[in-house]
């Protein structure tokens, strides 16, 4: 084995040490995202589909390279996209149960001066 | 200097996908840190670009445009309902596109391929096809292409491990003979095959594992494509989703009480024998919607137990609208979430939350286990082995010991079902004969529908 790969497996040991910690973090709550959001980031491999396609290593090469760059622009696109479609869904409650004993926070400047001007 | 820009921007990718995903633990933060990833991913493909191995662009600029024209319906037209098939069949685009690398790598290199090369493009194209066939069995039995149900056969498990054992020798064959181009396309098609038995045996309440599994190869197979063509960022981000995948897998196989191994080797979804229990003598007590509505609007506390029913029946827009009666009545309402509720992880609260329930009214099964004591009724929708008592006290029950919600302690339990079918797994669910359960039948979103009108009229 040369230097090289010894190098590549020490990449990819220290990054699934760091993925394992990470995610074990992500609450279960936010699960679907998680996957959506590795899947779009694991599509970099449109990286290796562009040198294929673009290298000019026979037709062979750029027709697989071709479909491989479809296949992963999919992914990269879509991905992000539904990734910020659902993450945009995750709200907070705008008016929490329990702040009725919540003292109001700041002065009566911002907070009073509309009293309930009828939005929300 | 065009070198040294690509690999910078390569790193900067790299610590951009991690602070992405690491983004993901707080909902608040969430957006703004996967929008960076993005600008990560751009940064990347841009250093790629301008890299000197790459002298022409027709078929690169081909690829790219009708991707994006794939690629964003599929970002911004499926229904959450359906998010399960849509998360299988992108795990199979991004295997397809590195077992097509793969194939690329070897068909130039073939022979003159060294040890290391070969081993990674190796695991490369065998992740990679089975993840494909896989992943598109998966979405099939999703979108109710092919039969949902697990499909089982005698024999079948000596099949599969032949058929691995064959792959597995071929593999080490071509590591020392690189240049036998025929067990190369070979080992392909029997991966191919692998991809379609091994979710051939899996039913629909066992998805959530096999879509966390394949998420994990298809990372790995990204990762090995890096191996292959000696690029980290590559290697990055598929050691992360590879992590993330296995990450996944056990906690939905934790939450049926399966074991790591019975994961690992996807021997899992075996037809699981139908428990000696049975409902023989026992007796349901149905509930008009006008007295379900009148214990409701009284509540102080209702907990929501959403499952896959609520899903199928797409009721949770109604769900949200009777929680907010409810709430205006003066009750509380929070919602318990079974970690393997649904189709895929987290499936239940991307749905309550695409329907405006507040994230932090959306409970994990460890949060919410003390709380149903209190609550005055328990609202099963469409949920049936995850609230099952028998996990805990029937050690004859094939989902024995699997983690549960605790509907039953609840001081009422109102269950919404569409008719007395056993679940999934053929198991009598002893809580619908409960003394304090009462069962509403009729499809979901009906009966809610009909609870908020009743509700509405208390």
């Amino acid at each position: 084995m040369n230097p090289t790969s010894f190098i590549q497996l020490y990449v990819f040991v220290l990054a699934a040490f760091v993925g394992y910690q990470i995610i074990t973090r992500v609450p279960p709550l936010l699960h679907t995202p998680l996957m959506s959001a590795t899947n779009a980031i694991s599509a970099i491999s449109l990286v290796g589909s562009l040198v294929a396609a673009g290298s000019n290593r026979g037709n062979v090469s750029t027709v697989l390279g071709f479909a491989a760059v479809t296949a992963a622009t999919i992914n990269v696109v879509g991905g992000f996209v539904i990734t910020d479609r659902m993450l945009k869904m995750f709200k907070r409650d705008p008016v929490p149960a329990k702040d009725d004993k919540a003292p109001p926070s700041h002065g009566p400047s911002a907070s009073d001066a509309p009293p309930a001007s009828g939005k929300k | 200097m065009r070198e040294t820009f690509t690999q910078v921007t390569y790193l900067v990718a790299s610590v951009l996908f991690i602070l992405g995903l690491r983004s993901l633990t707080k909902p608040d933060t969430a957006r703004r840190g996967m929008q960076y990833a993005a600008v990560g991913m751009l940064l990347a493909i841009i250093g790629t670009l301008v890299q000197h191995e790459i002298v022409r662009y027709d078929w690169i600029a081909g690829g790219l445009i009708l991707g994006t024209i794939i690629g964003i319906p599929m970002g911004t037209e499926v229904p959450m309902t359906a998010m399960p098939q849509r998360i299988a069949i992108s795990h199979m685009f991004g295997a397809l596109a590195a077992t097509l690398v793969g194939v690329a790598e070897y068909w130039l290199h073939g022979a003159s391929l060294g040890t290391a090369k070969i081993s990674a493009i190796g695991f490369e194209v065998l992740f990679g096809s089975l993840t494909v066939t896989g992943s598109f069995m998966a979405f099939g039995k999703l979108q109710g292409i092919i039969t949902g149900r697990s499909v089982t056969y005698k024999g079948q498990n000596s099949v599969n491990i032949t058929l691995f054992g064959v792959t597995l020798i071929m593999f080490i064959y071509l590591i020392v003979n690189p240049g036998n181009a025929m067990v190369f396309y070979a080992m392909i098609a029997l991966a191919f095959l692998i991809g379609i038995f091994m979710v051939l045996p899996i039913g629909g309440a066992d998805m959530p594992v096999v879509i966390s599994l394949l998420n994990s190869y298809a990372g790995l197979a990204s990762a090995a494509t890096g191996f292959a063509i000696g690029n980290n960022v590559l290697i990055i981000a598929g050691a992360l989703d590879g992590a993330s995948g296995f990450i996944l897998s056990i906690v939905m196989s934790k939450a049926m009480n399966r074991s790591f191994n019975n994961v690992i080797f996807g021997a899992f979804g075996a037809a699981p024998t139908v428990s000696a229990k049975t409902a023989t003598g026992l007796t349901v007590r149905s509930i008009s919607a006008e007295d379900a509505a009148i214990q409701l609007a009284y509540a102080k506390l209702v907990i929501v137990v959403p499952g896959y029913g609520m899903a199928v029946a797409q009721a949770q827009h109604q769900v949200r609208e009777l929680a907010e009666l409810i709430e205006k009545k003066g009750g509380e309402v929070k919602y318990a979430i079974h970690p393997v509720a649904g189709r895929m992880p987290g499936h239940m609260n991307v749905l309550l939350a695409e329907a405006n329930v507040p994230y932090d009214r959306l409970y994990d099964m460890e949060e919410i286990n003390g709380e149903f004591e209190r609550a005055d009724v328990a609202l099963v929708i469409g949920a049936n082995d995850v609230v099952n008592p028998a996990a805990r006290n029937d050690k004859s029950s094939p989902i024995y010991g699997m983690p549960i919600l605790n509907a039953d302690k609840a001081q009422s339990i109102i269950v919404l079902k569409r008719s007395m079918n056993p679940g999934f797994a053929g198991i009598e669910n002893e809580l619908f004969y409960d003394d304090k359960t009462t069962l509403l039948f009729g499809d979901a979103k009906t009966s809610l529908s009909r609870l908020v009108t009743e509700v509405k009229a208390v």
